[in-house]
C-alpha cells in the first residue's frame, strides 16, 4: 500500500451521543455503509456532556477535525441537552479562531439513529475536507499552525 | 386454583402490548408476551417517523423492544399464537402454539451469514411487499429477539444456511410445540392491519397501476432501512416522481365503498408524509385529496397548517377515478368541492390512504378468548363510555387497534390503563423486579487487572479485521492481565468462558472488543455481575459496527482502527470506578388534583391496586364537567347516570379519602417522597401528607370570550356547557331555528387549535335540540366535521339522518357573524360549498367555544415542577410515547388537563395515568441511575448555572454551604450540568473528564 503513504491521512476525533448519533454510526454499521476509516467515536450519553476542553484536548493529542453530533434539535433524549451544545459550539468556533485552528476542523452535527447514511456522509465529507484543510500537528507544534 | 405461571397474557407485541407489559412487569407481575411475527414491534417500526412531532419511529421504538426482551419479569413468545383458553378471570388456561422457526435462539447471534448464502427470494412483506428477503431471514435489523427464521412455506432444503451458520444454530428437526400457560388476566393488543385496495375503490387502479401504492408502502420508501434506502423513486422506473397525490378515505366512511367509519389516523398520516417528502424535496409537488381534514389532536392542526404553508396542497374532494398515461404518469379525475370545478391532474405517483381495518386473525382470537367482536372486527367493550378497556368476558382487557383504529399515544394510554386493570384484579403479584446477582468483589484500591475478549463474530468481524493480531495487541497494553479471541463473543458458551477467566486471571476490569454497547452491552453486564464484578467496571469497543462493516475493504486500516479503540476501551476502563444504584423507600400513596371524571377513574383504579388514595377536589362536589352535561357521545347516555356510581364509589372506598372544597397548597419532595399542603377553602385548614407519586387530573375550561359572536348581547347565545345546563334543567324552551357554531374562538389566526371534541358534542347536541324541539331547524356551522373516534362517523350519519340539519361549511378567513337587532338574532355565514353568503335568523346560537386548561395550572405547574403550553393544558413527557408522564418524575397527567377529550379517552388516560403512578408505588422504590452527575462540594462555588441547565430540576443550591447538590433519584445522567461547570466541581460517573482524556490520549498512537 506504498501509495497510501502519499495521501495525508486526517485524524477525527468524534464525540456522538449515545441516544442518536451513536446509534446512526451502529445503523451504517448494520447497512454496511462504507466510510473512510479515520474517525475514533468516544460515546458520550448527551452531546450537552462534550466541553470545548474536549476538543481541545482531542486537537492538542493529534486530532485534525473534531466531530460533535447529538440528535436533531427537538429530539434529545434528555430534552435540551443538544441546544446547549448548540450554543456552546457556537462559541467555541470563534475560540477556535483565536487559537489559529481553521474553523472547518470542528464540526457540529445531528444525526439520528436511523440515519446511517446521513452519517457515512458526513464522515466521508468531514474526511475529505480536512484532508484539503491539512495537517493541524499540533501534538507535534503546540503553537498551533 | 392452578399455580399461576404468570400474572397476565398479553396477545401482541407492537407498541400497545410492549407498553402494557412492561407497565406490568415493573410492578412486579410476571407476564408473557405472545406475538405472531418473529419479532415484536408490530406497526409502528414500520413507520418512517411519526406526527405531529416528526421523531423516528424505530428511535422510539427499539428500546422499548430491548428493555422488554432484557425485563426479569417479561417472557417472549414469538412466532406464535394462542390457541385454547379456558377458566375464568384470575384463573385463565392457556394453550400457545409455537411454531418452529428453525434456528436455535440460544445460539443464534443475528450474524446474516444464513441469509448471505440463502438462494430463495421472498417478497419482503415487512416492506410491504416492494422488497426480497431471502427464506432464512429477520425481519428488520432491530428485531427482537435478534434470531433468524426460517420460512418454512418458501425453504427448499438446501442447507447452504446449515453450512454457512458457525455458530451451528440450524435446527431442521426442532418441531412446533404447543406450550400450556396459567394466567390471571389478558390483554388484547393486535392491533390493526390496512386495507389492501384491490377489491374496493378499484377505480383507483392499486393492483394495476405499478405507481399507485399505499401509504404503509409510502412509509417504508421514506424509511431510511426500505427498499430504497429512504430515497423517494416511484415504483415503475426507480426516478423521482415530480407530483405526487395522497387519495384519503379510501375504504374509509362509506358503507358502499369499504367500511363506513373513520380511520382516524390517515389525515395525519398523509400531512406528515406530505410534508416530509417537501422538507427534503421542495421540488416535488404534494397534494392531498380529502373529505374533512381530521386534525383531531394536540398540536395537530398547528402541524396541518404548517404543511400547508410549507406547500403541501389540500384538495377538497375525493377524485372520481385515476387512469394511467403512457409513460407511467396517473391522472386523477376531480372535482374541487370549494370551488365546484372539475379538473383533470397528472401526478407521477399516487399514493392511498386505505381504511385501518381490523387484524385478520382477530375472528378467529375472539372465539378463542370467548369474547365479541363488532361487524366490522374490532374488539369490542362491555360498556365502551363508562369502562372502555374491559372486553366483553371478565378479565380480559383491551388496547390499540384491536378495539377500532387509534393513534400511537392513544394506545400507549389505553395499553397502560388496560394493564393497571389488570393488575387491580390479581393483588398478590409473583414478586419484585430484581435480578438475582453474585456477591460483588470489592476492588477498592486494587490495581486495574483488565481482561480483554475479541469477538470475531463469526466472519462479521474475522473476515475484515485480523482478530489474532488484535488480540496480541490488546495483550501488551497497559493492565492487560488476560486476552481472548472468541468465535461468537455473545455465546451462552463464551459467557461461560468469560466467567472463568474472570476467577482464574482475577480479573476486576472487562473490555469486550465486538459490537456495539447498545444491542449488546447489558449481556456482558449481566455475565459481569454473575462473575462478581460491579457492571460499571465493563466498557465496550466497537470494532464491528465501527471497523469490520464499515471497512471491509481496507483490512489494513480496519485492523489498526480495531487495536486503536481496544486501547481507548483498555485506557478508560482503569479509570472505571464501581456504581450502584441507590435505593430509595417511596410512599405507597397517591394524591390526585381534581375530582371530575378524569380524578374519579384515577382514584378508583390505583385504590383496587391496594394503593392509599387522596383525591383533592377544589368545588363542594366530586364530578367536574360531567355535573354539568346532559348526555355523552356516542352511546347517548345521561351524564348522571355514568357519573352517580362513580361518585359513590369513590366515596364509600376504604382506600380512598375525599377532600372536597380544598386546594393543594404547596408540594415538596420528589418521586417516591413528596410532602403536600391541602389546605380546605371553608374552613382554612390545612393537612400534611406524605405521597409516593401525583396524578393531575384538572381538566378544561371554555374560553370566555365576551363581545365576539354576540355573546353575552343575548340570553338565547350559549355556550355548549349552557346548553347542555338548559337541557339537564329542562329550560330549552321550544326554538324554531337553531345555529349551532362550531370552532368559534379556535382554528383562526388567533388561536390556532382543534379542541377535539367540539365536533363530537354539537352532533350528540343537534339530536338533544332535535329531541326537544322535533320541528326545529337545525343548522350546523363548522370547518371540517372530525368525528374521528370509534362509532363516531357511524353516529353522525345516523344523526343527519334523523335531525336532516343544514351543514354549513365556513372557511377561518370567513368567519359567521352574529349580530342582535333587538330581540332578533341574526347569522350570517360565507358557504364555502354554495359559495355565496347565507343569512339565518335564529332563536337559539350554540357557540362551540375555544378551550383552555385550567385557571389555577400557572400556580399548580411551579408548584410541581412541570410545563404546560399558552393554553395551560400540560405538556407531556413525549407525545407519542410518554402521553400520561411529565419529564418530572413520580408526577402523571390524564384527562383533559392534557387537552380536551370525550369520556372515553379520558377514562382511558385515567386509567393509564394511574397505572404509570402505581410503577414505583408497588415496587415500594425507586433507584437513582448509577451513570448520575456529582458534585464535588469543596471545589464548587455555588454559582448556580447547573441549576439552571438541568432539565429535570435536580440540582438545587445549598445556601449554608453555598454549594450545589444533586438530587441523585431525579438525575438522569445527561451530563450537561458538568460541561457547564466553570470550576470543574461536577463530573459525571463513567463519562468522568479523567475518563474520557484517557480515551482522547490514547486514540491515536
Amino acid at each position: 500500500m506504498a501509495d497510501m503513504d502519499d495521501t495525508f491521512q486526517p485524524r477525527i476525533m468524534g464525540f456522538l451521543c449515545s441516544w442518536c448519533s451513536y446509534s446512526g454510526a451502529d445503523t451504517a454499521g448494520v447497512s454496511r455503509m462504507q466510510y473512510p476509516p479515520n474517525i475514533r467515536i468516544i460515546r458520550v450519553m448527551c452531546s450537552g456532556r462534550i466541553e470545548p476542553l474536549h476538543v481541545m484536548k482531542a486537537f492538542e493529542q493529534g486530532a485534525d477535525g473534531v466531530l460533535v453530533s447529538g440528535c436533531h434539535p427537538g429530539d434529545c433524549h434528555y430534552a435540551t441537552g443538544n441546544y446547549y451544545t448548540q450554543r456552546r459550539f457556537a462559541v467555541m468556533r470563534q475560540l477556535l479562531d483565536f487559537f489559529g485552528i481553521d474553523q472547518r476542523r470542528l464540526k457540529l452535527t445531528w444525526v439520528s439513529a436511523s440515519e446511517g447514511a446521513r452519517f457515512a456522509d458526513i464522515v466521508t465529507a468531514m474526511t475529505e475536507e480536512i484532508r484539503m484543510v491539512g495537517p493541524l500537528n499540533l501534538r507535534a507544534n503546540p503553537k498551533g499552525v | 386454583m392452578d399455580q399461576r405461571t404468570h400474572d397476565v397474557l398479553i396477545i401482541g407485541g407492537g407498541i400497545s402490548g410492549m407498553q402494557a407489559a412492561l407497565n406490568l412487569g415493573d410492578k412486579g407481575y410476571k407476564v408473557v408476551v405472545v406475538d405472531k411475527q418473529a419479532s415484536i414491534g408490530g406497526t409502528m417500526v414500520k413507520l418512517d417517523k411519526t406526527f405531529p412531532t416528526n421523531d423516528c419511529s424505530i428511535c422510539i421504538a427499539a428500546p422499548k423492544m430491548v428493555e422488554l426482551a432484557r425485563h426479569p419479569n417479561i417472557d417472549l413468545l414469538t412466532y406464535a399464537q394462542v390457541e385454547q383458553v379456558s377458566g375464568t378471570a384470575g384463573n385463565f388456561q392457556i394453550s400457545i402454539w409455537r411454531r418452529t422457526n428453525y434456528v436455535d435462539p440460544e445460539k443464534c447471534t443475528g450474524c446474516g451469514d444464513c441469509a448471505n448464502v440463502c438462494p430463495v427470494d421472498v417478497v419482503d412483506t415487512f416492506n410491504a411487499g416492494m422488497a426480497k428477503r431471502k427464506a432464512i431471514y429477520i425481519q428488520f435489523p432491530q428485531a427482537v429477539p435478534s434470531v433468524y427464521t426460517i420460512d418454512f412455506k418458501h425453504c427448499t432444503g438446501c442447507g447452504s444456511c446449515d453450512r454457512a451458520c458457525m455458530a451451528k444454530a440450524i435446527l431442521f428437526l426442532k418441531p412446533s410445540r404447543e406450550t400450556r400457560l396459567t394466567v390471571g388476566s389478558i390483554i388484547v393488543a393486535t392491533g390493526f392491519d390496512v386495507l389492501e385496495p384491490v377489491e374496493m375503490r378499484k377505480e383507483y387502479g392499486y393492483g394495476k397501476y405499478a405507481n399507485v401504492i399505499t401509504a404503509l408502502q409510502y412509509e417504508r420508501i421514506l424509511s431510511a432501512s426500505g427498499p430504497t434506502a429512504g430515497k423517494i423513486l416511484r415504483p415503475s422506473d426507480g426516478k423521482q416522481p415530480e407530483r405526487i397525490a395522497w387519495i384519503q378515505c379510501v375504504g374509509s366512511r362509506s358503507a358502499q365503498n369499504g367500511n363506513p367509519y373513520c380511520s382516524k389516523i390517515c389525515c395525519m398520516y398523509a400531512t406528515k408524509e406530505a410534508a416530509i417528502t417537501i422538507d427534503s424535496h421542495p421540488d416535488i409537488d404534494a397534494a392531498i385529496f380529502y373529505m374533512d381534514l381530521r386534525a383531531y389532536g394536540k398540536d395537530f392542526q398547528q402541524y396541518y397548517r404548517q404543511a400547508e404553508r410549507n406547500g403541501v396542497r389540500y384538495i377538497r374532494g375525493r377524485p372520481s377515478s385515476v387512469y394511467e398515461n403512457a409513460d407511467r404518469s396517473l391522472t386523477l379525475v376531480y372535482e374541487n368541492t370549494l370551488t365546484g370545478e372539475a379538473h383533470e391532474e397528472v401526478f407521477d405517483m399516487v399514493v392511498l390512504s386505505t381504511s385501518v381495518v381490523p387484524s385478520p386473525d382477530s375472528r378467529r382470537l375472539a372465539n378463542v378468548l370467548g369474547v365479541a367482536i363488532d361487524e366490522h372486527g374490532f374488539f369490542v367493550q362491555q360498556d365502551m363510555l363508562r369502562d372502555p378497556l374491559k372486553s366483553t368476558r371478565d378479565g380480559v382487557f383491551l388496547a390499540g387497534g384491536a378495539q377500532g383504529p387509534n393513534d400511537i399515544p392513544d394506545s400507549v394510554a389505553q395499553a397502560s390503563g388496560a394493564a393497571g386493570r389488570a393488575a387491580a384484579a390479581l393483588r398478590d403479584r409473583h414478586g419484585t423486579v430484581e435480578r438475582k446477582q453474585a456477591p460483588e468483589k470489592e476492588i477498592d484500591g486494587d490495581a486495574p487487572r483488565t481482561g480483554v475478549f475479541v469477538c470475531s463474530c463469526g466472519k462479521n468481524i474475522g473476515g475484515y479485521v485480523d482478530v489474532a493480531d488484535v488480540t496480541e495487541y490488546a495483550r501488551g497494553l497497559p493492565n492487560v492481565i488476560f486476552a481472548g479471541e472468541y468465535l461468537f463473543a455473545c455465546s451462552e458458551d463464551a459467557q461461560r468462558r468469560i466467567k472463568e477467566a474472570i476467577q482464574v486471571y482475577d480479573l476486576n476490569r472487562v473490555v469486550v472488543a465486538a459490537c456495539s454497547p447498545i444491542t449488546h452491552g447489558g449481556v456482558f453486564q449481566q455475565t459481569c455481575e454473575e462473575a462478581g464484578i460491579n457492571q460499571n467496571l465493563f466498557d465496550m469497543a466497537n470494532i464491528r459496527n465501527q471497523c469490520s462493516w464499515v471497512h471491509s475493504h481496507d483490512r489494513n486500516r480496519a485492523t489498526t482502527k480495531s487495536r486503536d479503540l481496544v486501547r481507548m476501551s483498555v485506557a478508560k476502563s482503569a479509570h472505571l470506578r464501581p456504581l450502584s444504584n441507590r435505593e430509595i423507600g417511596v410512599t405507597r400513596a397517591c394524591l390526585i388534583i381534581g375530582g371530575g371524571i378524569a380524578g374519579i377513574k384515577a382514584a378508583l383504579t390505583t385504590a383496587e391496586m391496594g394503593i392509599d388514595t387522596y383525591l383533592v377536589e377544589r368545588e363542594a362536589v366530586l364530578g367536574g364537567k360531567l355535573r354539568d352535561l346532559y348526555t355523552l357521545y356516542p352511546a347517548d347516555i345521561p351524564a348522571g347516570e355514568a357519573l352517580g356510581p362513580l361518585v359513590s364509589a369513590v366515596e364509600r372506598h376504604e382506600r380512598i379519602r375525599v377532600f372536597v372544597n380544598s386546594e393543594v397548597r404547596t408540594v415538596d419532595g420528589y418521586i417516591g417522597n413528596f410532602q403536600v399542603e391541602v389546605q380546605s377553602r371553608a374552613s382554612g385548614l390545612t393537612e400534611r401528607l406524605d405521597i409516593g407519586a401525583i396524578i393531575v387530573a384538572t381538566g378544561f375550561q371554555e374560553v370566555d370570550f365576551g363581545g365576539r359572536y354576540g355573546y353575552g348581547e343575548h340570553p338565547n347565545i350559549i355556550s355548549q356547557l349552557e346548553l347542555e345546563q338548559r337541557l339537564r334543567a329542562g329550560t330549552l324552551g321550544n326554538p324554531r331555528t337553531a345555529v349551532i357554531l362550531n370552532c368559534a374562538g379556535s382554528m383562526d389566526a388567533s388561536n390556532p387549535s382543534c379542541c377535539r371534541i367540539g365536533c363530537g358534542v354539537s352532533v350528540k347536541n343537534m339530536r338533544r335540540i332535535h329531541e326537544v324541539a322535533p320541528n326545529a331547524r337545525m343548522f350546523l356551522l363548522y370547518q371540517d366535521l372530525r368525528m374521528f373516534g370509534k362509532q363516531q362517523e357511524e353516529y353522525f350519519a345516523e344523526t343527519v339522518r334523523q335531525v336532516q340539519p343544514y351543514l354549513i361549511r365556513y372557511v377561518a378567513d370567513r368567519p359567521p357573524s352574529v349580530r342582535v337587532r333587538g330581540d332578533r338574532i341574526f347569522v350570517t355565514v360565507f358557504d364555502v360549498l354554495l359559495r355565496d353568503y347565507v343569512e339565518v335568523e335564529a332563536d337559539l346560537v350554540v357557540l362551540t367555544t375555544a378551550m383552555r386548561g385550567d385557571a389555577r395550572t400557572p400556580q399548580l405547574k411551579q408548584m410541581l415542577k412541570v410545563a404546560a403550553n399558552s393554553e395551560d393544558f400540560y405538556n407531556e413527557a413525549h407525545a407519542k410515547i410518554r402521553p400520561l408522564d411529565f419529564a418530572t418524575d413520580g408526577v402523571y397527567l390524564c384527562g383533559s388537563a392534557h387537552y380536551p377529550k370525550s369520556v372515553p379517552d379520558t377514562i382511558a388516560q385515567a386509567e393509564g395515568a394511574a397505572s404509570r403512578a402505581a410503577i414505583p408505588l408497588l415496587r415500594g422504590k425507586v433507584s437513582t441511575e448509577p451513570i448520575i452527575a456529582e458534585i464535588d462540594a469543596t471545589h464548587c462555588a455555588g454559582c448556580g448555572i447547573c441549576v439552571t441547565l438541568c432539565p429535570y430540576g435536580a440540582i438545587s443550591i445549598n445556601a449554608e454551604r453555598s454549594a450545589a447538590v444533586i438530587t441523585d433519584v431525579m438525575c438522569k445522567g445527561c451530563g450537561t450540568c458538568v460541561a457547564a461547570c466553570p470550576s470543574g466541581a461536577a463530573q459525571q460517573r463513567n463519562f468522568t473528564d479523567q475518563q474520557l482524556f484517557a480515551m482522547i490520549e490514547t486514540a491515536w498512537d
